[in-house]
């Protein structure tokens, strides 16, 4: 057993699923307190990375970009739930997943239309660029800023949940919204604050993985339906749910993609391995959504009190 | 629906007769191309119309029916890549294998209801998807390339642009008639009841769950056969058939036409085809007029083209 | 962007207004991907398309060209369903382009069933090399295993002794590792092939660390479009630079340095790769199709430009050599045979699978004097090459 290597690899399924986390902590809120399926979610994760890339090449300046892009998401978000998710909360699911399918279609399309097919590229600061060693493990610096990033996102949002007023009426609104609209509080307000932060941190997400892959147009398109995948593990409108189900599924996926093939070639001809391989690490976050909702309809930690 | 009484009903008696003369319009007027972008909504028509009866009628939300599309179509060309030809083979195989591929995960997706069955049956299907991606013998994500089409008794033949389609309108229209009658029997009934008060039907003794799953194994087996037609009708199949997007646009299509109605799913595939056809030779932005035209139609569009049609018949009694 | 707009505009009204035969124009169907994030390399196809049109007065012979850009979407059913347009509804005289191997394997047949030319402006699979080869199929560009087997033989000659291997899970990415493996004579420490498509596999930090820790001695990569970019920016993150030596083929190209530059990824720089043409070739074609480029859109072409503006060229002298009497079928072939036109890459021939025969160069990133990063010539690898499948094909 190479150990160096492992702890690389738990280092990349970490870092894996904290961005899984961030995409699915908003899209758990908007889900379990409006009751809202949102697939162009992703689209946020894309728009972020946009601006994020527009800025730093405007200013240079990487913190700026991220600064900036955050508050630009934030009003995108507001703006989407203003003009459509606001119309369709009483709506059924399948309207939701029509209406957020052709806004997908629409913010590709427009992000062509601005920036271009060619993608962006995020140049990052020197320091970032390189690695730190720990021993003889070397292990990229951004990557561990990456790291860093969800687990201080992880914090602020445990903090707003748990301690702050917003974050209780946030509980309230997940595990019954009858009751906080009993309570007099100016629901639309809320429910336009939720889905701008929940939009923000997609952007986030967005943002901190451009400098490795550049932005793309279609770039939230897949990473959007595991972060949904995460969501259903986790349970509906549970943030902590999503911590956990993220960091299991980034696991999955980095260690599958790491050793399946080595595994399968055990028993099958290594050139079926190959190729079989990266299909079935793909499979595997699926299997485990069908076998919790088997199971476990509700999740894995569902919020307290939950229907 | 009266066929000739109303508006509506006109309009679709004179698609179903321009339908049955297409093919030779088309060759009169020489629009060769017409023929394959009329077979390729009418294969998708018959997609629709199965998905309709679960989405529509049973309101099981499915965001993975593009699979059945894909096991109809590989149980054309695994076997024609072993030099299995036989037409009778290749139906009675997709109608087997999505039988029992639908009995199982429906046996598992029907336990669940609303957000969790659309995402569940998603997760199927992209099981099937990646499996498929895999199977390096098969092609994996290059695809495989039919070389001839199923093979039938000569009367029955599917080779020729000609004879392929109306293999196509005559597999549509049995499933048409198929689901009105379906639909129209007890087992219908049940099935539309249970998707407005399950309750009540279960405290009446009804075991809504195994109608529901029948129902789902029936709308399955339909959709194989679109997929055994499409396999024949571009002769060239991949793993992309049965993406989550292509079932995004499957539901598209019917909510387009208008849901639970029998012929609004085709309208809807017809639109669809057309329009997809017409929008990319115009621009390359042509995704985000879909995009704008998906979100209208959800929020001010009700009963999709269907409903509009009827619209015109306002006052009169439809349906 | 405008341009975009406008010229999808023309294209529009050419695809709506063709439904009749029109004697005096030469119509070219043009396959390639518009869409999706692989778009960028279809804009570069689509820009020296336009040059080749414009340097030829869009004329070929005495008959007009028609050109008619189909979007594959990325996607072999897509690409298939646009063919079958371009074939049936457009009735083109040539079908052209095609990046991926997939789409054209998909799409082939629509147009050979037709009794029309297809010619491959960049997809070259090994089966269209051997057993499916057809006498109306051409290429400008080259079978798939030729330009990794170039790099191996570099590989030996350097004296590289073992190598780790990555490329997209797709027909090229499998062919491109099986032309390295065949000429390479050292040991394959490991290899990862990847997930492709529109949605590929672009963070590849679990495969660097294997990589790594395999303790091979350089990596070997095929990252074509958009993937490139980002795998040489990882590389660089992961601190593989010096480490283990990066050596590419269709990776590094004009596509992903302008962007790397603006990364400021030096780590690109000095890189190796191998390819047939290079915008550095000093022959007239080719300074006058890297100039005009250069001087309207302000960047080097790629390889997938110049093959294109080959393709383009190819079709005009076919033309030409049948007088315009677009019926002579057997005389096109023999013309498209014959490859009698001054390609940007210099002469070359074509073998009996009408896959070119042609020499292939090692290309080193380098700074031009105006500062931007681009590709020259280092050295020749191999000579007049020709694809190891010929045999396998009974055309003579």
């Amino acid at each position: 057993m190479d150990w160096n290597l492992l702890i690389t690899q738990l280092m990349n399924g970490l870092q894996l699923g904290l961005l899984l986390f961030l995409l699915a902590s908003g899209l758990t809120l908007i889900f379990g307190i409006m009751d809202f399926i949102n697939l162009s979610h992703g689209s946020f994760y894309m728009v972020g990375a946009y601006f994020c890339g527009t800025i730093v090449a405007k200013t240079g300046s990487f913190v700026l970009g991220i600064l900036f892009g955050l508050v630009g998401v934030f009003i995108v978000g507001a703006l989407v739930e203003w003009f459509i998710a606001r119309k369709l909360y009483r709506s059924d699911h399948l309207d939701h997943v029509l209406v957020t399918f052709g806004l997908i279609l629409i913010f590709d399309t427009l992000v062509h239309m601005i920036w271009g097919a060619s993608g962006m590229a995020i140049p990052l600061p020197d320091v970032l660029n390189g690695q730190v060693s720990i021993g003889t493990l070397v292990l990229p610096t951004y990557r561990l800023l990456i790291i860093a990033a969800g687990l201080g996102v992880a914090a602020f949002l445990y903090v707003l949940v748990t301690r702050t007023r917003l974050g209780m009426l946030i509980r309230a609104g997940a595990s019954n919204r009858t009751m906080v609209e009993a309570l007099g509080v100016n629901i639309n307000r809320l429910f336009l604050i939720v889905f701008a932060i929940g939009a923000s941190m997609a952007g986030l997400a967005g943002m901190l993985i451009a400098p490795i892959t550049e932005a793309s147009i279609g770039m939230g398109n897949d990473i959007i339906i595991i972060a949904f995948v995460v969501v259903i593990v986790g349970g509906i409108g549970s943030v902590k749910g999503a911590f956990y189900a993220g960091l299991i599924i980034g696991l999955i996926d980095t260690l599958s993609r790491s050793y399946l093939d080595d595994v399968l070639a055990l028993s099958i001809p290594i050139e079926y391995a190959e190729t079989a391989a990266p299909a079935i690490s793909a499979m595997m976050v699926y299997i485990l959504m069908a076998v919790v909702l088997a199971f476990r309809p509700q999740g894995l930690f569902p919020p307290a009190g939950a229907r | 629906m009266q066929l000739l009484s109303t508006r509506r009903g006109l309009f679709y008696t004179a698609l179903l007769v321009f339908l049955a003369i297409a093919p030779w319009v088309f060759q009169w007027i020489d629009q060769p191309f017409y023929l394959d972008l009329l077979s390729r909504a009418l294969i998708l028509g018959i997609a629709a119309v199965s998905l309709n009866l679960i989405l529509g009628y049973g309101g099981m939300v499915s965001l993975g029916h593009a699979a059945y599309i894909g096991i109809g179509a590989y149980c054309v060309g695994i076997p024609a890549y072993y030099d299995f030809y036989s037409g009778w083979l290749h139906i009675g195989l997709a109608l087997s294998v999505s039988a029992v591929f639908a009995l199982i995960t429906g046996a598992i997706c029907l336990r669940t209801k609303g957000v969790y069955f659309i995402m569940i049956t998603m997760a199927f299907s992209q099981m099937v998807y990646y499996t498929f991606l895999s199977l390096e013998e098969y092609g994996a994500d290059d695809g495989l390339v039919i070389y001839l089409r199923s093979e039938f008794p000569t009367w029955l033949s599917m080779d020729g642009a000609f004879s392929l389609y109306y293999w196509i309108l005559g597999v549509l229209l049995l499933s048409l008639y198929f689901v009105h009658r379906l639909i129209h029997a007890r087992f219908g009934r049940v099935i539309v009841g249970a998707k407005f008060n399950e309750l009540r039907l279960q405290s009446l003794g009804v075991n809504t769950y195994r109608y529901r799953l029948t129902c789902y194994v029936i709308s399955a087996m339909i959709c194989s056969l679109a997929g055994v037609l499409l396999g024949n009708f571009t002769s060239f199949i991949s793993p992309e058939m049965m993406g989550w997007t292509r079932s995004g646009e499957l539901i598209f299509m019917v909510i387009m036409g208008g849901v639970s109605t029998v012929l609004g799913p085709l309208l809807g595939t017809i639109s669809f085809v057309l329009l997809e056809e017409w929008l990319a030779a115009i621009t390359v932005y042509w995704h985000l007029i879909f995009g704008v035209l998906l979100v209208v139609l959800v929020l001010y569009g009700k009963g999709g083209l269907d409903g509009l049609l009827g619209l015109m018949d306002r006052g009169k009694k439809s349906s | 962007m405008k341009r975009n707009i406008l010229t999808a505009a023309v294209l529009a009204a050419t695809a709506f207004g063709s439904g009749a035969a029109n004697a005096d124009s030469v119509k070219i169907g043009y396959v390639t991907t518009l869409t999706t994030p692989a778009a960028v390399i279809g804009e570069d196809i689509q820009n020296s398309v336009n040059l080749a049109l414009e340097h030829i007065g869009n004329k070929m012979g005495d008959l007009d060209v028609e050109l008619i850009m189909e979007d594959d979407g990325f996607k072999p059913d897509v690409g298939k369903q646009k063919t079958d347009k371009l074939v049936k509804q457009d009735d083109v005289d040539f079908v052209v382009g095609y990046i991926w191997s997939h789409v054209l394997l998909a799409s082939m047949k629509s147009v050979t069933d037709a009794d029309k030319f297809i010619i491959s402006a960049n997809a070259g699979p090994s089966q269209v090399a051997g057993k499916l080869c057809h006498p109306n199929f051409f290429s400008t560009s080259w079978q798939n295993d030729q330009t990794p087997m170039a790099m191996g033989e570099h590989l030996n000659q350097e004296g590289v002794k073992s190598l780790y291997v990555m490329a997209p899970n797709y027909a090229a990415g499998k062919d491109m590792v099986a032309g390295l493996e065949s000429v390479f004579t050292g040991e394959i420490k490991g290899k990862d092939l990847t997930k492709w498509g529109a949605d590929a596999q672009l963070d590849f930090s679990a495969e660097l660390a294997k990589a790594k820790a395999s303790g091979a001695e350089a990596i070997f990569v095929f990252y074509p479009g958009k993937a490139g970019g980002a795998f040489i920016n990882q590389y660089q993150q992961a601190g593989l630079r010096g480490v283990m030596p990066l050596y590419s083929v269709f990776t590094v190209d004009a596509i992903a340095l302008p962007k790397l530059q603006e990364a400021n990824l030096e780590g690109v720089l000095g890189s190796k790769m191998t390819q047939e043409w290079s915008p550095d070739m000093d022959n007239a074609a080719n300074k006058r199709f890297v100039g005009d480029y250069l001087a309207k859109h302000g960047k080097y072409p790629s390889f997938y430009g110049a093959q294109a503006y080959d393709s383009i060229m190819l079709i005009k002298s076919a033309v030409e050599a049948v007088g315009g009497n677009l019926d002579d079928k057997d005389g096109i072939r023999a013309a498209l045979k014959a490859v009698n036109y001054d390609s940007v890459r210099g002469k070359y021939t074509v073998g009996n699978n009408h896959m070119p025969i042609q020499n292939f160069y090692l290309r080193e990133v380098v700074i031009d004097d105006e500062g931007r990063w681009t590709t020259k010539i280092v050295s020749t690898v191999y000579e007049n090459h020709q694809d190891r499948y010929a045999a396998e094909c009974n055309m003579q």
